[in-house]
């Protein structure tokens, strides 16, 4: 007997409608815990979702596509090939026939279907552990735009993927970029962003002045970043939205960058350059105070706030090499956290707060890696020529980061990794692309 | 002049992918002065070109230092004589770095290997309000291979001239 479907908006389910399914599962088979890493990825089945509507078929179509590339792309997931499907789903609530997904090895498994009205597009879904003959939390239902399809299904992938590993999602989320063009010599670049997974670019900037390093806004709706519009690197502050920009800091005789959001959205701290000497400073975008945190003839750089807003890592080059500190919000006496081989820079806080990425080059090689808030446990995830400037992804268990190649042709591209070290992925994009900066989950 | 004949044809393809960009105070303003020509050419000692050419308009700095070499202030004690004698012109100082290295840090390497080169100008008699300082970090190579010999030239300082003096 089926269970009884819920239709809930997002926001229910966000609000923990699933949890107490998936708290009941916590001990079944239907698991996947990141942490340990995952040999042998967990297999399911997701028949191409039911057309409720025939002009529903193609929408249906795709967004069974975007769910499965998501799910696999983790490399948590492999998805079984339609051909070795025995059961055939013509109907959203017909009912499950386990043996026939037993038999070819489904664990999970997604059925759903797609509905058009007009211009609006409805999902619906559910997910099953087919061992355990039972439904892995309930049906859940999203609606939005046909030009939002792709939303729509990251939205059922994030459920399902939160759903089996007890993690947020971070499908529906996008990343702010710098997409280059040009020899390497005379590189031109601007702002672009993207869907997490390389589609839907579009440009938020032209790339007459050099742009660096952009940065999210806790909510989403802002990009800071670095520009060399007035011939000087200086931080400025997009509005998404208007695509308007203004200068943040504009003092003669200084240069401005690496700027970061703080997690109150009101702050920004970054770094200035004055007279050669690098200290960070924050600066308040309401009332466009500014207070000097750092206060050091070395190189301060690269800050990043805790998530709780209380403490920031940054990098600082004052016992001779680039090692990582953690200092209070408000400034003060700095504590280093790297006692490791060679040089540690661009740390990054988690949004979980648990861990700090940074970039790591010893022995002529670059590494992403991660380490706890205090340094212990250092974990390096990559090696190259040149890998560097790691951002989280909302739920604190991937990194996307720049990895450039050698070479007089050299270029550099985005690619993703797990905290576990596991599927280094590059983002399919055109062209070349660097400095990511992963936003929050969309709204 | 081996030294500088190929620096200066990369210069002026940069000049030329760059002239419509604002980055004003770029090594490719110097691809204005680089043609051959009377006046205004390297030939005339009061030229930018001249600067540029015969003084040489960059040290090089070695790997993640910002201390002015022997040879670097060689160039520098060249650079200020000129400034001191054509006070039509300012000059911005370019900081440049390798690329390896991450970018933020980068860039304030650069601010170090400028404002190194603005403090020798300094204490040599010029008005800090001729000078003014940038870093573009490891964002402007002039050389491109992943080898030591174009990260020695990519390490470097550059003083560009620009007319119009401050003071």
């Amino acid at each position: 007997m089926m269970r009884r479907l819920f239709f809930l908006c997002l926001a229910l389910a966000i609000a923990g409608a699933t949890t107490p399914a998936f708290q009941a599962r916590a001990q079944g088979p239907l698991r996947i815990v990141i942490d340990e890493g995952v040999i042998e990825p967990l297999p399911f089945a997701l028949p191409e979702f039911v057309a409720e509507t025939p002009a529903a078929a193609q929408y249906a179509r795709q967004i069974s596509q975007v769910i499965a590339a998501d799910l696999a792309g983790t490399g948590l997931f492999r998805e079984i090939p339609q051909e070795a499907f025995i059961a055939r789903v013509t109907s959203f609530s017909s009912p499950v026939q386990y043996a026939d997904w037993k038999a070819i090895n489904a664990q999970a498994l997604i059925t759903g279907a797609v509905a058009l009205s007009g211009d609006r597009l409805t999902v619906k879904f559910r997910l099953f552990d087919v061992f355990s003959e039972a439904p892995l939390g309930d049906g859940l239902q999203f609606g939005g735009s046909t030009a939002a399809w792709r939303r729509l299904a990251h939205k059922v992938a994030d459920q399902v993927y939160g759903r089996i590993t007890g993690e947020g999602g971070y499908f529906d989320s996008r990343v702010v970029f710098v997409a280059e063009t040009g020899p390497k010599n005379a590189r031109a670049k601007r702002l672009a962003i993207m869907d997490y997974d390389g589609a839907n670019v579009q440009y938020l900037t032209d790339s007459a002045s050099l742009v660096l390093a952009p940065r999210v806004s806790p909510t989403g709706d802002r990009v800071i970043y670095t520009s060399y519009e007035t011939g000087f690197p200086r931080i400025f502050l997009l509005d998404m939205a208007r695509l308007t920009r203004r200068a943040l800091d504009d003092q003669p005789g200084t240069m401005s960058f690496s700027p970061r959001f703080a997690p109150n959205g009101q702050t920004v701290v970054f770094s200035l350059s004055q007279g050669g000497n690098t200290d960070l400073y924050t600066l308040d975008l309401a009332s466009g105070r500014r207070e000097r945190l750092s206060s050091s003839p070395s190189i301060e750089t690269a800050p990043s706030y805790s998530p709780d807003g209380r403490q920031i890592v940054f990098e600082s080059d004052r016992s001779g090499t680039q090692q990582l500190y953690v200092m209070p919000a408000s400034g003060g006496a700095p504590k280093r956290i790297s006692y490791g081989q060679g040089r540690y820079g661009t740390p990054v806080w988690s949004p979980r707060g648990d861990l700090i990425a940074f970039t790591k080059q010893n022995n002529g090689r670059f590494h992403i890696g991660v380490m706890r808030t205090d340094g212990s446990e250092e974990r390096l995830l990559t090696a190259s020529f040149l890998d560097e400037g790691p951002t989280w992804a909302p739920n604190g268990r991937v990194i996307m980061f720049t990895r450039e190649t050698a070479g007089a042709g050299g270029a550099p591209a985005l690619f993703s990794v797990d905290i576990t070290g596991r599927n280094l992925r590059r983002v399919p994009l055109q062209g070349a692309a660097s400095d990511p900066a992963w936003s929050p989950l969309l709204p | 002049m081996t030294l500088f004949a190929k620096p200066l044809l990369l210069v002026a393809a940069i000049g030329l992918a760059a002239c419509s960009g604002p980055d004003r105070f770029g090594a490719e303003s110097g691809a204005d002065f680089g043609a051959a020509g009377a006046p205004g050419s390297a030939a005339d000692p009061r030229s930018p070109a001249y600067f540029q050419q015969a003084i040489g308009d960059r040290v090089l700095f070695a790997v993640d230092q910002s201390t002015l070499s022997d040879a670097a202030r060689a160039t520098l004690e060249g650079q200020a004589r000129w400034l001191i004698s054509n006070t039509d012109y300012s000059a911005v100082i370019e900081g440049h770095a390798d690329e390896q290295g991450t970018r933020e840090y980068n860039l304030a390497l650069g601010a170090r290997r400028a404002s190194a080169v603005q403090e020798f100008l300094v204490e040599r008699g010029i008005s800090p309000a001729r000078l003014r300082t940038v870093s573009y970090g490891k964002e402007r190579p002039l050389e491109i291979c992943s080898e030591e010999s174009c990260y020695a030239q990519n390490r470097r300082a550059v003083t560009v001239i620009a007319a119009g003096g401050t003071s």
